[in-house]
């Protein structure tokens, strides 16, 4: 495990070294994200000062959802990427070399690369996040203090099962699975709003197929004290027990995703040449 | 013509990624469509863009989002790293109209083979509607002609604008996420501020979406249209020129990289 931890360490250096050698190409990329994540919190800012508020939701606690989805998800692409990118090794058939490595192929493939250009969107996520934590006169408790990182990491691991599901689906289907966009940058679409506001089976698939709702909505109802809310298909509130375990799902999510990683990987028959 | 014909067919090639893209749309704009009721339902105030031309905005998005992203040719920018832009030098066209149809070519084609579909399966069942008058049907497929036609000269110059840069990896990401908002893709130029709204009536890009969506929704007519259209007309043929003008200037400087 820790020799693990030590070539990880390893990977990422090599892979930020790597990144720094283009330092121009990085600052524009970086930038690009950046205004991109500040463009598009700028239009629900134009959104509020027009309509006042979203179904009972008002601007600081709906920018509390946005922070942490996009804090959570920024991380989850940065560490991700080698997950993202994986159907490439699939189809040149690259993954043969990794399973010769006397090394797990999840490590070597999370280990790809340490994307760095995420930090656009992450600074912005973190700066709105901040901003709405400050602004929204939260009764704070040891557990409401801890629940906000643990949240963000749920979030974070949510969303990194999520690249792996996608991974996993390229040993079938050898090309990539551009229809996964739909879940992974749909999803961090759909939770920058409170669920409440979209159509039931829309909640419930992005509550119990794809916990999504685990990653700032249900966390949110515990910090701002709100009651709980209803679950599609299930019509009564949630138990408040659930708002406080949400974190959890996201981990549950990829423990499940890495267990589909290995079968996969099992089912792997290279495409070789 | 004969360029066009020939990329717009390539662009037809690739069907399952194309079947991916149509997913993802619908998705995004069921999401987008239930925002925008979520906000309305808040409102009492009247608003400038009811909730139901709200609906067809956001379908009409979905289906015309080809204008406001991938700008640089990720060909050229090849050849123009590669060195092989020489070859497009020799040929015996004049250059700017090879791009510039090149760049209508991939335009047309997403617009047609993801457009169409989307703009049927949300008619029929999502509540995008028929436009309310003749005049604003009409309006909008020359605003849409026209939207096309801008867009092409815009990404053009970002093209043109890799014999200076190179990489273009600036042009590349900055220009999508600028034109994304400053169109009215994200929020309709009625939604924001008075002062932005402003700024942003000024620039071309709202004739990319703004413009030929709100002539859709009947909310021009008569001379406001003409002046709509014209507003279309006169940016697209500035950047033309400029365009151009640019590239004349880069092929006289140009150094060709590799050997």
């Amino acid at each position: 495990m820790r020799d693990d931890l030590r070539l990880y360490l390893r990977y990422i250096g090599v892979s930020l070294r790597a990144q720094m050698e283009y330092r121009t190409s990085f600052v524009l990329v970086m930038g690009g994200a950046l205004l991109n994540t500040v463009m598009e919190f700028l239009a629900i800012l134009a959104l509020f000062q027009r309509f006042g508020s979203l179904r009972g939701w008002r601007l600081p606690e709906v920018a509390l959802l946005w922070g942490m989805i996009q804090v959570s998800s920024s991380v989850a692409d940065a560490f991700g990427r080698g997950f993202d990118q994986f159907a490439n090794q699939v189809r040149t058939g690259d993954f043969d070399r990794l399973l010769l490595r006397p090394r797990s192929t999840a490590l070597q493939v999370v280990g790809h690369e340490l994307t760095l250009f995420r930090v656009g969107r992450l600074l912005p996520g973190l700066v709105v996040l901040g901003w709405a934590l400050a602004r929204l006169e939260i009764a704070w408790t040891p557990e409401r203090v801890l629940l906000v990182p643990a949240a963000v990491a749920g979030g974070a691991a949510l969303f990194l099962g999520l690249l792996v599901v996608q991974a996993t689906l390229s040993f079938w289907t050898i090309e990539g699975l551009e229809i996964m966009n739909a879940v992974t940058y749909g999803g961090v679409e759909t939770a920058q709003y409170p669920l409440t506001i979209y159509r039931d089976w829309f909640r419930g698939f992005f509550t119990w197929m794809i916990p999504l709702a685990c990653a700032n909505f249900l966390p949110a109802h515990a910090l701002l004290g709100r009651p709980a809310p209803s679950l599609p298909p299930f019509s009564g509130a949630a138990p408040d027990l659930m708002l406080w375990l949400s974190p959890v799902a996201g981990f549950l999510f990829l423990g499940l995703a890495l267990q589909a990683w290995k079968l996969g990987v099992r089912h792997y028959c290279s495409t070789g040449s | 013509m004969a360029v066009m014909e020939a990329r717009v067919r390539t662009l037809f090639q690739y069907r399952a990624a194309a079947l991916a893209a149509l997913g993802t749309r619908m998705f995004w704009g069921l999401i987008r469509t239930m925002v925008f009721a979520g906000f309305f339902a808040a409102s009492t105030a009247r608003q400038p863009i009811s909730p139901e031309q709200m609906t067809s905005y956001v379908w009409l998005g979905q289906a015309m989002l080809g204008m406001t992203l991938t700008w640089v040719d990720g060909d050229i920018r090849t050849m123009i790293r590669t060195g092989s832009v020489a070859y497009e030098l020799a040929r015996p066209v004049d250059l700017y109209w090879f791009w510039f149809a090149r760049s209508f070519a991939a335009r047309l084609a997403p617009t047609l083979i993801q457009g169409t579909p989307i703009l049927l399966v949300a008619g029929l069942f999502l509540g995008l509607r028929p436009p309310p008058t003749l005049e604003a049907g009409l309006g909008w497929c020359l605003g849409t002609f026209l939207a096309l036609l801008l867009s092409s000269a815009i990404g053009t110059i970002a093209t043109i604008s890799l014999l200076w840069t190179v990489s273009g990896e600036g042009v590349s990401r900055l220009l999508p996420s600028l034109s994304y908002v400053l169109s009215g893709m994200v929020v309709p130029l009625p939604f924001w501020p008075s002062w932005v709204q402003g700024a942003m009536a000024a620039l071309p890009f709202v004739g990319l979406i703004d413009s030929p969506f709100r002539i859709y929704l009947g909310q021009f007519s008569g001379a406001a249209l003409a002046g709509v259209l014209l507003h279309q007309v006169i940016w697209t043929v500035l950047l033309i020129a400029a365009g151009r003008c640019l590239l004349a200037r880069g092929t006289r400087r140009l150094v060709v990289q590799g050997g």
